[in-house]
């Protein structure tokens, strides 16, 4: 599934990001479709973060277009555009980590509930049931992690949930946000290989199940492989690949940009 | 969905589950303080909101002394100001030092419409709500230049603002500058004046209970749910669909018509507003209340409002003063110094001996140092007279400290406390902090206890030191855990 995508849900057009001299993206363009599965690759540094950081509206690109369904997702603020439907989870986890596992979830709904300070203090039935309904939101998104999130796991602080499970958790909220496009930092780092082949998995069930768009940085190239229709290579900020995951592993420039150019000599 | 029991300990490690992190709640409510917590949370909100109103609701019953009625009221609105700043301090973590202007304000307009000065007399059942409402608007409008600052930096222009509101009020010639405005009118609601003490603290107690029930309410809901989403963490609250400064504006503004609330109230119950009556050392008591009591938790603040302002009443009598400056000391020992087990009982011990062992020594060779008598008159002072040093003259009759001796071992008390947090040994520490607390007892009787207005706050300083080290979260605060 090299070919361009018919329908585009996402365009990043000629961005460029820079910080004083460091340029983090230039001029990259990348296309998402309805419904794929693209793995953004590239070392440590290649501004894979910064694209996530500039779709998602916390950095304004210094140049070029972003656009979901069509529509410029530029000048937003970063909660605007998470109510269009873009959400996302973090390379370091950045859960409300005093709050409950279901709390958690529950605070993403926050963009699609409507219930003001009156309301609230009046207690009206609307707001009550719309506070059951995103009750129910959150027990049905943690449950989709089998019985890991669920039943006494409600209650708990989001702290004193393991690492893997705040991953977990960290999805959970992200889908609690009704996202079209799911951008996902790093789902399998600091995991064991169990749980790296569980998350493969998920990946695959969030697109099947869940109808999601998924962006995903990864570094575990087996999570790549199993997952991805497509993969994009950057490095200093520009691509240097882009296609099946068996063209871009193969690429000359992708492998110089692991592992130096002597290794390209070599091949 | 069914809810699966939870594992065993016994069971197999399961994938994803780290065992120490899962276990760290169990090993917590094993210990004394983990079941009373857990008796706590286990607590219906209902039942907890009840137990807090009703002392308040049966106080006046069993009092029949004004001064103490007087002190009522007043720890009735500072509890609303606690609960207002709790708003943005404890919900959303904004350090926010401008909240007691926001009390000025509505001290103010209340004598702005109700006054002979001002030529207005709105009745209150229309005047508190088109306060708290103008107030509101007011908070709304500072938080929106400084919606975009965090931390320290909030914090200076927050404090900054309330430095020009004191300056306007102090210069300002329509509001009569320092002779502020008097004789306000009192309380009316339709048409029936409150003239008493008993009739303030009820319509106190009444704003008190409605405070209360907004702000557990809103606190329940998606708002107050998103305000400590935002306090955990700011950008991923934004990019979790929340709006983190209109938030931060709503809870400005709501903790600002909490203070106009309060303000008033005051206002009338004083019968006049001065300017210096919303300075700083009002809202660093604010703030001590808050961290007492636990900031985040409506109960905890609330609590932590009556103790300090009780405690803050009863240093001002001297008796009152010297056997809480005792009790507290004690306590505080025993809190802080809980390992090795030998070291509380040893120090204190050791303190008395200490004291009696000056005491006989200097009455032998030099006299002239115990010579003096305690200023206070409680039971404890016929103890104490017989072991701090008391030379005759450090306060003079008028109770005031005479200057350089008792200044003298103000400093040398400071100076001792400062080379003993240099010593590392325990052994050491321990040793060393007997003289130092016998050299606190003396300053304390022979300079302190003359001055309530200094040593009130010393005080003060002193247990929320001690509590901040036993228990960093207040009194009924949740811990909270910030980096794992």
């Amino acid at each position: 599934m090299s070919s361009e995508p018919a329908t585009p849900l996402l365009q990043v057009e000629g961005v460029s990001l820079s910080f004083g001299g460091l340029a983090c993206l230039s001029n990259l363009d990348l296309v998402v479709g309805e419904g794929e599965v693209v793995s953004v690759i590239g070392p440590n540094g290649a501004g894979k973060t910064s694209l996530f950081n500039v779709i998602t509206g916390v950095y304004p690109p210094d140049a070029g277009r972003i656009l979901l369904e069509g529509s410029s997702l530029l000048g937003l603020d970063p909660h605007q555009i998470a109510r269009r439907g873009v959400a996302r989870t973090f390379q370091t986890l950045r859960l409300f980590l005093n709050m409950t596992v279901k709390e958690n979830v529950m605070a993403a709904a926050y963009g699609h509930t409507k219930a003001g300070v009156v309301r609230s203090v009046l207690r009206t039935p609307g707001m009550r049931r719309e506070e059951r309904e995103i009750e129910r939101l959150a027990e049905e998104r943690l449950g989709f992690f089998g019985d890991r999130l669920v039943g006494y796991r409600w209650r708990q602080p989001a702290y004193s949930l393991s690492y893997a499970n705040r991953r977990r958790l960290e999805i959970a909220r992200a889908t609690a946000a009704r996202p079209r496009l799911l951008l996902l930092d790093e789902p399998a780092a600091g995991m064991n290989p169990v749980e790296t082949h569980e998350m493969t998995e998920l990946i695959g069930r969030l697109r099947e199940e869940g109808g999601y768009t998924i962006l995903v940085i990864e570094h575990d190239m087996h999570v790549v492989e199993g997952i991805s229709d497509r993969v994009i290579a950057l490095d200093h900020g520009v691509k240097i690949a882009e296609g099946s995951f068996d063209e871009v592993a193969t690429d000359p420039r992708v492998v110089e940009a692991y592992l130096g150019t002597s290794a390209t000599e070599r091949q | 969905m069914t809810t699966p029991p939870p594992e065993k300990p016994d069971e197999q490690p399961r994938i994803g589950v780290d065992e120490w992190v899962a276990s760290a709640e169990e090993r917590r409510a094993r210990t004394l303080v983990g079941r009373i917590e857990d008796a706590y949370e286990r607590t219906p909100a209902a039942v907890k909101l009840l137990a807090l109103a009703l002392p308040f609701a049966i106080f006046p019953l069993f009092v029949d002394s004004d001064y103490l009625m007087q002190v009522a009221v007043d720890t009735l609105v500072f509890v609303l100001l606690a609960l207002g700043l709790n708003v943005a301090v404890g919900w959303v973590g904004l350090l926010d030092l401008g909240f007691v202007a926001f009390f000025g304000l509505g001290a103010y307009l209340y004598a702005a419409v109700a006054s002979p000065y001002a030529g207005r007399d709105w009745e209150a059942e229309f005047a508190i709500p088109a306060i708290a409402i103008t107030v509101a608007v007011a908070g709304f409008l500072l938080g929106s230049t400084s919606r975009r600052l965090v931390g320290d930096y909030l914090a200076i222009v927050t404090l900054f603002f309330l430095q020009l509101w004191l300056v306007v009020m102090v210069n300002a010639s329509f509001t009569r500058g320092p002779n502020g405005i008097s004789d306000l009118y009192p309380l009316e609601f339709f048409g029936r004046e409150v003239v008493s003490l008993e009739g303030y603290y009820y319509v106190t107690f009444a704003a008190f209970v409605l405070v209360v029930a907004f702000l557990y309410l809103l606190n329940r809901s998606r708002t107050g749910r998103a305000w400590r989403a935002l306090r955990e963490d700011e950008l991923a609250a934004e990019l979790m669909t929340m709006p983190v400064n209109r938030l931060k504006l709503m809870a400005f503004a709501v903790g600002a018509g909490i203070a106009g609330v309060a303000g008033a109230l005051y206002a009338p119950a004083q019968g006049a507003v001065f300017p210096l009556n919303f300075d700083i050392v009002l809202l660093i008591t604010i703030y001590a209340m808050v961290v007492l009591g636990g900031a985040g938790s409506i109960f905890g603040v609330t609590v932590g409002a009556v103790l300090i302002n009780a405690s803050l009443e009863a240093l001002s009598e001297p008796d009152d003063a010297s056997t809480l400056f005792y009790v507290a000391g004690v306590l505080a020992i025993l809190a802080l110094l809980r390992r090795p087990s030998w070291a509380a009982p040893a120090v204190l011990g050791g303190t008395a001996v200490f004291g009696f062992v000056v005491h006989e020594a200097a009455e032998r060779w030099r006299p002239s140092l115990v010579e003096g008598t305690t200023f206070g008159q409680a039971r404890i002072d016929e103890l104490v007279d017989s072991w701090v040093l008391l030379p005759e003259g450090i306060v003079t009759q008028d109770g005031l400290p005479d200057g350089a001796t008792g200044k003298l071992a103000y400093l040398g008390l400071v100076a001792a406390i400062l080379a003993l947090t240099l010593v590392r040994n325990p052994l050491w520490r321990a040793a060393g902090l007997v003289p130092v607390l016998y050299l606190a007892a003396c300053v304390w009787e022979n300079l302190l206890v003359a001055q309530p207005a200094v040593a009130r706050f010393v005080l003060i300083g002193a247990m929320l030191v001690g509590l901040m080290a036993f228990r960093p979260q207040g009194l009924f605060g949740r811990q909270r855990v910030e980096v794992v």
